[in-house]
């Protein structure tokens, strides 16, 4: 059986990513960034990766890395989800890391644990693993096409891009024109990448590359969507206590209360889930597959949830742009999409557990 | 400090004492508490070694993997769950050694005489009395949904022993003998077409004072370690994937192809994977008992299960089509176990509707969880201080 607990070492951890957090990545912080030119918060990430080394924490320490497991990288994400960290973890430190763990690159995968370079998957976000992706032209040994819906494409280094021969290359970001998208999440901004006679260093085979990365950041996703869930469940019960209407506390109110605690009850359901998942991905369970459908059916709807209930309760002050609470839902939503919709991870378990289509 | 390695070499000194193949089996569930085997965490002579709770485990598997007789803790889930914990708290050294033996042993059984008609999720409003006549107390009122009482050897009571003080402060709990000729238990039939529950009217009962359990007006508190331990119990259970309500109607699924829509099909899914994920919060919550770190999950356990039954068996009535508008037999029973899924799934979608009253309702287990575990204001409490007679009913 999976554990399910946190160890000492992983509640250590989390303490010092949250102080780190805290001191360094303050809601009204991350709205006049996302408001800015540069809405990645490329200090905080400084600190993250290169001061606790956390972009390497996938990688094995022969390898330059951490030599941690996605345990430890499941609970980093739950303390990013809870403070919309605008900053490239989920897709350089797992992403990128698993595409490049499954072979070759060595003096790549040293650099994306250090931190010196931000690597990513040129694969539309909203792709779970297993199914087609988008592929440029391989010619005369360069690369040309066009890739849309890149995650955190704005700030790589690097860019791991699928091609139509069937390898994954590494193209240097300078080398290509990528250009910002209007995204719905302000704090994981996608971008169009435009290949225009590229060259690119091959890896190796993309398919199994692309798989084992989308997996990973779908198991891993659930926990950033936990940490996501907690806080806006932590912080619409202290504004609840404080908000009086009618001559008392808003939350003294049953009809509140009982979408309260059904909320606590979804988010005890999830953390269960995504540790599932993240222990089954630590351990290369057989289960692993299950798990992560598992976790990325139930966590995104839960996630979402969570949000709107957060809006809806604050009322009024939930509406405006100067709570974060929008923050929160526009993250929730687009996770809901990234790397699978739960529909798509449950039709992935119709075949995994026998529960077979009409 | 008895360790694992101590509880196998008992528990195998047993075996080789009591060969399962040639024991009665009360005979070896006597030998088995007597080794002090029956609930390691009990205390010496009263079924226990005092060893850590986490070790049942060890002793339970080495006895399963021999054939030895289990007491299955279904059948005497109050007994076992409720009462002997409260026992062992609250009773008297007599009372224990009375008492916990012949219960552990399914020698005799117990039920619970909490609920009144006009006391369910407000239970401290109950008005069963009892009145001192020197060492003894005359009981008099009417119970209800009491599980096992047509069977039952004892009960805990808990009933009214001072009128003149606000609810909570004036019930006190006792031991009452169901063989009593004051005690009338009367089935009381349900919506599955069985007398699981009883209705059991108490005139004139006679209970010694040394049946008494704690001091008299404290019966509140005694009764908050029987409800805390119901709701315990949930956590020691490790489930398989599929290995509640979601296992027949799979099972369906996969045998019977010629049932299967779209609609159902998307309803299945959701379902699955919400079971599976309130299944592996209970592992995480066993998982963390078995560290000695309960979580506040318990309080939710209950209202995930609940919902997820009716839910799921509402699903497999209608994934069976006709046979859906068929029911298996509406005969009157009275069944000695609740079995939750080994009857069809009309029975199962019936029964389901108890999950989310029995042990506490969904609405007030919230309520709960809403205070206890997120702090937020207590419901209005308009009865705090009014002595019980002058309450409104």
């Amino acid at each position: 059986m999976t554990d399910l607990l946190y160890s000492e070492e992983e509640e250590a951890l989390r303490a010092a990513v949250r102080d780190l957090l805290a001191d360094h990545c303050d809601a009204a912080g991350v709205i006049a960034r996302v408001e800015s030119d540069a809405p990645h918060d490329r200090e905080l990430w400084k600190l993250l990766a290169d001061g606790m080394g956390l972009a390497g924490l996938l990688v094995p320490e022969e390898q330059g890395g951490q030599g941690a497991t996605h345990r430890e990288a499941a609970v980093v994400l739950e303390e990013l989800g809870r403070a919309v960290a605008p900053v490239p973890f989920l897709t350089s430190a797992v992403v990128a890391t698993e595409a490049l763990l499954a072979g070759g690159a060595d003096d790549l995968l040293a650099d994306l644990a250090s931190g010196r370079k931000i690597g990513v998957l040129a694969v539309a976000l909203n792709l779970p693993a297993g199914s087609a992706y988008k592929v440029v032209r391989f010619e005369d040994g360069a690369l040309h096409g066009e890739l849309t819906g890149i995650a955190d494409a704005a700030v790589a280094d690097v860019l791991l891009v699928p091609a139509d021969d069937g390898g994954l290359y590494v193209v240097d970001a300078s080398a290509a024109t990528v250009t910002p998208q209007v995204s719905l999440d302000l704090t994981r901004p996608l971008a169009e990448v435009v290949l225009d006679g590229a060259r690119g260093r091959l890896l190796g085979d993309a398919e199994p590359a692309v798989r084992r990365a989308l997996r990973a950041g779908a198991g891993l996703l659930a926990s950033e969507q936990l940490g996501l869930a907690d806080w806006t469940l932590t912080e619409t019960v202290r504004y609840l206590k404080e908000r009086k209407q009618f001559n008392r506390p808003v939350g003294g109110f049953q009809a509140l209360k009982h979408r309260l605690a059904q909320l606590w009850l979804e988010i005890v359901n999830l953390r269960a889930a995504a540790r599932n998942a993240a222990d089954a991905l630590a351990t290369g369970s057989d289960d692993a597959d299950v798990a992560v459908a598992v976790a990325q059916a139930f966590a995104a709807p839960v996630a979402v949830h969570a949000a709107e209930e957060a809006l809806q309760l604050h009322g009024g002050i939930g509406m405006t742009w100067e709570h974060p609470v929008h923050l929160y839902l526009k993250r929730a939503k687009a996770d809901s999409i990234a790397y699978g919709t739960a529909g798509a991870h449950r039709a992935a378990l119709a075949e995994l557990v026998d529960l077979r289509a009409p | 400090m008895t360790d694992a390695a101590e509880l196998r070499r008992r528990t195998a000194e047993l075996l080789a004492a009591y060969p399962p193949a040639t024991t009665d089996r009360v005979d070896f569930l006597r030998a088995r508490f007597d080794a002090g085997l029956a609930w390691v965490h009990y205390p010496e002579g009263l079924g226990g070694l005092g060893a850590p709770r986490s070790l049942q485990a060890v002793v339970d598997a080495d006895l399963e993997a021999e054939g030895a007789p289990d007491n299955d803790p279904r059948r005497i889930g109050i007994g076992l769950g409720m009462a002997a914990p409260t026992i062992l708290a609250y009773g008297t050294q007599e009372q224990k050694r009375r008492y916990l033996r012949p219960l552990w042993t399914g020698e005799e059984v117990w039920c619970q005489l909490f609920s009144e008609p006009g006391a369910g999720s407000d239970l401290a409003a109950l008005g069963t009395r009892a009145v001192r006549e020197g060492d003894e107390w005359v009981v008099n009122g009417q119970k209800v949904w009491t599980s096992s009482a047509h069977i039952a050897r004892w009960a805990i009571l808990i009933a009214r022993t001072d009128p003149d003080v606000p609810k909570h402060r004036g019930i006190t709990y006792f031991i009452c003998d169901m063989t009593d000729p004051g005690v009338e238990v009367r089935p009381l039939r349900q919506v599955t077409g069985e007398a699981e529950f009883n209705e059991v009217f108490i005139t004139d009962v006679r209970i010694p004072d040394s049946r008494r359990l704690g001091e008299v007006g404290d019966g509140w508190k005694v009764a908050q370690t029987t409800l805390n331990n119901e709701r315990v119990a949930i956590g020691g259970m490790r489930l398989p994937r599929e290995g509640g309500m979601i296992g027949p109607v799979s099972k369906t699924w996969r045998e019977r192809p010629e049932l299967r829509t779209h609609d159902l099909h998307q309803r299945l899914l959701k379902l699955w994977v919400e079971a599976e994920a309130a299944r592996l919060t209970a592992e995480r919550l066993r998982q963390q008992l078995v560290v000695g770190q309960p979580g506040p999950e318990g309080a939710g356990m209950k209202l995930a299960f609940a919902r997820l039954n009716q839910e799921i068996s509402g699903l497999e009535v209608e994934l069976r089509g006709e046979e859906g508008l068929l029911y298996d037999d509406w005969t009157m029973r009275r069944p000695e176990l609740v079995d939750f899924v080994g009857r069809d799934a009309g029975y199962r979608y019936l029964r389901s509707k108890g999950n989310s009253i029995e042990g506490g309702t969904t609405e007030v287990l919230l309520n709960i969880v809403a205070e206890r575990v997120l702090g937020l204001p207590s419901e209005p409490r308009t009865d705090k201080d009014v002595a019980w007679k002058d309450l409104a009913r």
